[in-house]
């Protein structure tokens, strides 16, 4: 017998529960400003999502997906990637998408049902989130052949639930950037449900890092909680695959304190205890600790920055809630960049019901 | 660029002149990517890809790994990034898990995103029956794709069809999957003409006119509805013959401008007849030119079976005295 390979799984964090750091910290979390910038995008992506709920739970919001616990790791992703890196998110990434420049606003009009919140003002390049899941792992992968390809220093990102990992289409995806060496990082949010089936019941892999290791790609495992952890890591990666064209998964522990989205009931399936053990570990907590302790974070430079998100957040509602509908006939306009002769004919269909209900020829509306 | 023929037209095969149009679009466009599995050094399976990794390089004719979802998946990213892949399902048997991409993004991602991303990609796969093919490679399944909104879908009947409509689907904006008849790879010659001119996507092809009947049909079909054609002269029916090839968007002009002038009509094809295309073609008819017809719509399809393995599979194709039957069902009918 010959052992002919053999792995390991390398776990790191920076700053741990409380907010003591537990290993030496990247130069970045040293740079008070720095740190404040990570928090206050936690904190508005917090204040973002309870607004979202809000929304949802009073019928001006379709149903949606919270990030709240993991914020962390959106952030600290976003935070690491520079503009003309692409992003492609799942449809829990609020955090990254906003650290990215999509307006909150943009956010709202996606999950509020309006196509338009997909036509970001912000990271042209970005993709719109990935509902089908682990589907957006192989658009990351084309995404950076592009960027091989046309010798761009560029770097797709994709981001995918843990749940993800069980999916062909995540595999084959890692297996091709590998095979291709491709400027790509995946990033799974290991937040330990996939709505209702457990980390545990997805896998019997003792980490989902460990994926990259028969793709023969680099995996590692971050403490998801810890925004700076997470911004070094994917930093790092971000660099391997800029420079040197080497793709990275890395897989952020977390944990997902919400339901699955606003029409799921998470305790129908998982204990209370569970849920507030976690609470213990979440991430704008413990770096709020180490604001205080280590850069003399105030009472009032906190609830400054509380009031300025929650402001942000309540502008971005208002014209979220005044913006007015598309008018029906664009369903087709962006079906093909010119529309087919028989869609023409739909289209007009389409125009004639709409001027016969203005008309009052269709029934009470 | 090798020895191929050039502004002088050429006797060429299906395989030659598909072959001939990728390497015509490569050039033009050097954004053009071919991908899929035995593309490269092997020239894909049925050699429909040959030399052009020797011409074009392996970064743009690239062999992937064996993975359906995946080339399905990457051309949607790469063509939103600006380029233009070609890619090759081997054969339709394993083309499902790219229905998957096709329908939840490459159809769609410009309607999500208001045109800010778009998909300007071909899947080509060969398909049909006809050639002994083992188990899973011999379906016919254009309506699954036909079904797809924000995709386009593509049948060419020869050679030179071929050539200009695969020009034509490497150029169109969004995502086209382009189904190659493997019967008729290389069943028939016909002179091409590597001019770059594209044919029209959205057009159908009179092949043949005539007075009393309207034969429908699209790719390696046509050839038992032309042979029907000529039983049925014999019998002194003319039968106006119509190719398809855009199977989306029907080009439904010609075909209603064909049917008010015979009164007849049957269409042919050699998928299943239930939800096959034959379906939409005969409601359209039924909606837009009932009044000009002389009798009821016919259709000659493969049978709703399995689709029989080799020794068998001559039952399940249409044949040409199928159609005579079914036309002179029509003639009688009135
Ligand atoms: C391919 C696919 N199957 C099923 C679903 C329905 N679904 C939506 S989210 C989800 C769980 C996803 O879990 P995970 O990947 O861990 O992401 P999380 O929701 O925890 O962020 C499921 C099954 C889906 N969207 N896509
Ligand atoms: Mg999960």
């Amino acid at each position: 017998m010959s052992i002919v390979a053999k792995f390991q799984i390398e776990c790191f964090s920076c700053i741990d529960a409380d907010g003591h750091a537990v290993a030496e910290l990247p130069e970045f979390a040293l740079d008070r400003d720095v740190l404040i910038e990570l928090y206050r995008w936690m904190v508005l992506t917090r204040a973002f999502d309870e607004r979202a709920i809000t929304l949802q739970r009073t019928g001006r919001l379709g149903t949606y997906a919270s990030s709240l616990g993991q914020e962390a790791v959106g952030v600290g992703l976003a935070h690491a990637m520079l503009a003309e890196d692409v992003l492609l998110p799942s449809f829990r990434e609020h955090g990254a998408q906003l650290v990215r420049g999509v307006t909150a606003g943009e956010i709202l009009q996606f999950w509020g049902g309006d196509e338009r919140g997909s036509d970001f003002s912000g990271p042209r390049s970005d993709f719109p989130v990935s509902i089908p899941v682990a589907s957006q792992a192989a658009h990351a992968v084309g995404a950076a052949l592009a960027f091989k390809l046309s010798k761009a220093q560029r770097v797709a990102v994709a981001v995918l639930g843990d749940g993800a990992t069980s999916k062909g289409d995540f595999y084959e995806s890692l297996n091709i950037a590998g095979a291709w060496n491709l400027p790509v990082v995946f990033v799974v949010a290991n937040n330990q449900w996939a709505i209702s089936v457990p980390r545990a019941d997805q896998t019997a892999a003792a980490t989902l890092a460990q994926k990259a290791v028969a793709a023969g790609i680099t995996g590692l495992q971050v403490d998801g909680n810890d925004v700076v952890v997470v911004r070094k890591a994917v930093s790092d990666a971000l660099e391997q695959a800029r420079n040197g064209s080497r793709p990275c998964l890395i897989e952020a522990l977390t944990y997902r304190l919400s339901d699955h989205t606003t029409v799921d009931d998470a305790s129908r399936y998982r204990d209370d205890e569970e849920v507030s053990a976690h609470w213990q570990a979440e991430p704008i907590a413990r770096l709020r600790k180490h604001l205080i302790a280590v850069h003399g974070w105030t009472k009032e430079e906190e609830s400054d920055l509380v009031e300025l998100c929650a402001a942000e957040v309540d502008e971005s509602a208002d014209a979220y809630l005044a913006e007015s509908p598309q008018p029906p006939e664009t369903i087709f306009d962006y079906t093909y960049a010119s529309l087919p002769q028989s869609l023409v004919k739909q289209r007009g269909e389409l125009l004639a019901l709409l001027k016969d209900a203005d008309n009052g020829t269709e029934h009470e509306q | 660029m090798n020895s191929n023929p050039q502004s002088s037209g050429k006797e060429l095969t299906m395989v030659e002149a598909i072959n001939l149009a990728l390497r015509h679009a490569m050039t033009e466009d050097e954004t053009v990517i071919l991908l899929g599995e035995d593309v490269g050094i092997d020239g894909g399976v049925f050699r429909v890809t040959d030399g052009l990794i020797n011409d074009f390089g392996a970064e743009r004719v690239r062999d992937t790994p064996l993975s359906e979802a995946l080339i399905g998946g990457l051309p949607v990213g790469l063509s939103a990034m600006g380029f233009r892949p070609v890619a090759e399902i081997q054969f339709m048997g394993f083309i499902y898990p790219i229905i998957d991409q096709l329908v939840n993004h490459a159809s769609r991602l410009r309607t999500r995103t208001r045109g800010r991303l778009s998909c300007p990609l071909v899947i080509r796969a060969p398909f049909g029956g006809g050639i002994g093919a083992p188990e899973h490679h011999s379906e016919s399944m254009e309506a699954l794709f036909a079904h797809i909104p924000g995709i386009r879908v593509v049948i060419p009947s020869s050679p030179a069809k071929a050539y200009g409509l695969l020009l034509a689907s490497i150029r169109d904006p969004d995502p086209v999957v382009f189904l190659e008849p493997k019967r008729l790879y290389r069943s028939e010659r016909e002179s091409v003409f590597d001019n770059g001119d594209a044919l029209p996507l959205d057009q159908a092809f009179v092949l043949r006119s005539g007075a009393d009947v309207t034969l429908i049909s699209w790719g390696a079909m046509l050839t038992e509805t032309l042979a029907a054609a000529d039983l049925l002269a014999q019998e002194s029916v003319s039968a106006e013959v119509i190719d398809v090839a855009s199977v989306k968007f029907l080009d439904f002009e010609t075909i209603l401008g064909s049917v008010r002038k015979t009164g007849r009509c049957v269409i042919i094809h050699e998928a299943p007849l239930t939800g096959g295309l034959g379906g939409e073609i005969a409601a359209r008819i039924a909606d837009e030119g009932l009044m000009h017809l002389l009798a009821p719509i016919a259709r000659i399809a493969g049978w709703d079976v399995v689709m029989p393995l080799p020794r068998l599979e001559s039952h399940y194709l249409p044949s040409p005295n199928r159609i005579v039957a079914a036309v002179r069902r029509a003639m009688d009918y009135c």
